[in-house]
């Protein structure tokens, strides 16, 4: 079994990865991390590992993207039932958008003009126009909506409801409801394939991953996962990323504190990557040579490498980190 | 999208009420204890319903706590109801149990803990999601185990429930090492509950109660008939913590948990409602919505498909408790988490971390297949 890296593991891996950096320099990108026991954002160098700063930011911070620029920050304040605008800039809060109650995860569109927003208690997803704040629509969905993955070309949105247990494929020109695609319990996160062609999505509860073929919108594969020692009910799939690429998947395994990577050709899971505890969301760095989890129970994030997939670096940041996202300048 | 065609699933609810007293009135039951979480489950099943073109409905008919409900299961039967929620006695659930079987019909009990219905009189067509006495004292038991609170005194009232609680406590002390240093019975002289100037005498009879039971770490109260139990805490003649029915409890949801999406449930049922939810609310909740997601993932209302599809390996529920909830296939009790709180907030849960099981770690909790008394029929 594997064991979660110790310092000196960490530090020899840092030894390491620093000596492959020598050759090739890494690019300094910022991580934005939302922390949503203590309110706060923290702001790491992906580079050296080093805490920036920390942002007090409102009540419970989950969901976080950045604009396609670089310069804006959409966070989720869930009990404050609206998405704050953080200027990268100054890293001041500058603006907030109607968001409906208890916003909690939210997907960019594409082109950068629309936030699709599920809120939770209303059974609805609310479709904002970011330049306006005009809300364009608020779609009726199943219950408990919460992941939120658009395709590549902006067209389809997919959303998952938590207790509906269910993807639902929306047109984004009609705001309409296409296809309602049942996958196992409690759908925490939609991520579509970067060319298009599937939907992936993690159920907590069920264990599970449904791939969703995009043009039949059925489930075409289930990943499932198992870890030798571990109950399979503490094996719970939250966050998905896809590589750029669309050669490896990476699934966030909650409570089993790893990551699981899976190929996705063969869809085989190829590695469990030990990070902390209860391991929620995940982000890749611009250049891909990274990506990094939020592991909320130890009050870290961990940088694992994606050439090798070991855990390089884990970084101390606020208090239940929850979303990450990093910023593609 | 074309609307799909509509079917309809029935629920039918049988409820034994009586206004029941408390010795504190924020303990009065809501007087739609139960039913209100069965509403909200529907409500949530028809949500998903919508896009398969499914219905659910669910009708609501209380009894007398010591009255016939074979009369009442008639109308039921005759307004083609599939599934029954039941929240009845023991003796009332059997009846029941009993005639809906010659019918095809399966009966959820949401509310009766008696270990008796899950062993020697379990049945075949009976799914139960209340948790059992049994499954509350283990999960406390572990608890109280790992805080090292070793040593415990017994208090139990002198009603037939009280002592069945006092033997599960017996029971758990047994299976987790505890030791009972000492055991009292508080006999119910059938005074009123609550007087003008009660408190007085309470504050002084008490203490009294419980001088001279032995050097204990924690005081266990076994009183479901609410006769004293609520007047130990902080009364006792020695200092210590009380637990049981009164002081940390264990439950099968708590009003105030927000873990693993709780607070979705909460907030949703509190908009419905107006109240906070209770256990009985969630174990109807779970019930009804068990009938939901199996009409879902078989998309049919077929009664036999869906009671097939509940009785299946692959069957599993999602109700807030962290982990994905199955049944027992030797009794059909659900398994589930027990929560352990006081009147204002989650202490911990159970199973405890380090109670280990070869199979499920939920079945820690409660009598496991090796000491079943049941035989499904």
């Amino acid at each position: 079994m594997q064991k979660r890296p110790t310092s000196v593991a960490i530090m020899f891996a840092t030894m390491l990865f620093g000596g492959l950096l020598g050759t090739q320099p890494a690019e300094a990108f910022m991580a934005y991390v939302s922390n949503e026991k203590d309110n706060t954002v923290t702001v790491v160098d992906t580079a050296t590992g080093a805490v920036v700063k920390t942002l007090p930011v409102g009540q419970r911070p989950r969901g976080i993207t950045i604009s396609h620029d670089g310069r804006f920050i959409y966070l989720c304040a869930s009990d404050d039932d609206t998405i704050e605008v953080i200027d990268t800039e100054t890293l001041q809060i500058v603006d907030t958008l109607p968001s409906g109650p208890d916003p909690e995860l939210f997907v960019l569109s594409p082109d950068g003009k629309t936030l699709y927003v599920a809120n939770e208690d209303d059974n609805l997803v609310t479709v904002i126009d970011i330049e306006s704040r005009d809300v364009l629509a608020e779609i009726p969905v199943g219950v408990e909506p919460e992941g939120m993955g658009i395709s590549p070309d902006g067209k389809t949105m997919v959303n998952t409801s938590e207790t509906t247990n269910m993807a639902h494929f929306i047109d984004t020109d009609s705001h309409e409801i296409t296809h309602n695609v049942l996958v196992d319990a409690r759908p925490r996160f939609a991520e579509f394939k970067p060319d298009g062609s599937e939907v992936w999505v993690s159920a907590e509860i069920g264990g599970t991953v449904s791939v969703i073929d995009n043009a039949s919108r059925e489930v075409k594969q289930k990943i499932t996962f198992e870890i030798a020692g571990l109950r399979s009910e503490a094996i719970q799939p939250v966050g998905v990323r896809i590589t750029a690429d669309g050669k490896k998947a990476y699934v966030a395994l909650g409570p089993a504190n790893r990551v699981a990577v899976v190929d996705t050709a063969t869809y085989k899971v190829e590695k469990y990557v030990l990070v902390g505890q209860r391991v929620w969301q995940l982000a890749f760095t611009p250049d891909q040579k990274t990506i990094i989890s939020t592991n909320g129970v130890s009050n870290d994030i961990t940088f694992i490498d994606v050439a090798s997939d070991e855990p390089v670096q884990s970084v101390t940041v606020g208090a239940m980190p929850w979303g990450v996202v990093v910023s593609p300048k | 999208m074309p609307e799909p065609e509509v079917s309809e699933v029935r629920l039918g609810y049988i409820r034994a009420y009586a206004p029941q007293l408390a010795l504190s009135i924020l303990d009065v039951p809501p007087r739609d204890e139960g039913v209100a979480g069965a509403s909200v489950a529907i409500s949530d099943n028809n949500t998903t319903g919508r896009f398969l073109g499914q219905k659910f409905s669910l009708d609501v008919v209380e009894v007398k706590p010591d009255s016939d409900v074979l009369a009442v299961f008639d109308v039921m039967v005759g307004k083609g109801i599939s599934t029954i929620l039941a929240d009845l006695s023991a003796v009332q659930l059997l009846a029941l149990a009993d005639t809906a079987q010659a019918e095809g019909i399966i009966v959820f009990n949401v509310g009766a803990t008696d270990d008796r219905l899950r062993e020697e009189d379990c049945r075949a067509n009976v799914f139960h999601t209340a948790p059992t006495r049994s499954m509350l004292a283990d999960g406390l038991a572990q608890y109280l185990i790992w805080k090292q609170w070793r040593r415990w005194a017994l208090v139990y009232g002198s009603h037939e429930r009280d002592r069945l609680f006092a033997d599960a406590l017996r029971r758990a002390a047994e299976r987790f090492g505890a030791e009972i240093v000492a055991e009292k019975e508080f006999t119910d002289t059938g005074t009123a509950r609550r007087t003008d100037s009660g408190v007085v005498q309470i504050q002084r009879q008490m203490p009294v109660f419980t001088q001279g039971l032995a050097e204990h770490d924690v005081l266990l109260v076994a009183d479901e008939s609410e006769v004293f139990g609520t007047y130990v805490p902080f009364r006792t003649w020695q200092p210590r913590p009380v637990a049981g029915t009164a002081g940390l409890m264990p439950s099968a949801w708590h009003p105030a948990s927000e873990q693993w999406g709780g607070t979705q449930i909460q907030n949703r049922f509190l908009k419905a409602t107006g109240r906070r939810m209770l256990s009985k609310d969630m174990s109807a909740w779970t019930a009804a919505r068990i009938i939901g997601e199996a009409a879902t993932r078989t998309r049919s209302a077929d009664p036999a498909e869906i009671a097939a599809f509940i009785r299946s390996d692959d069957f599993s529920i999602a109700a807030f408790k962290g982990q994905k909830l199955t049944f027992r296939r030797w009794n059909w009790q659900l398994r589930q988490p027990i929560f352990i709180g006081d009147g204002r907030s989650v202490v911990s849960t159970s199973p405890q971390e380090g109670f280990l099981h070869q199979f499920s770690e939920l079945d820690t909790l409660g009598i496991d297949r090796p000491e079943t008394k049941c035989v499904l029929k």
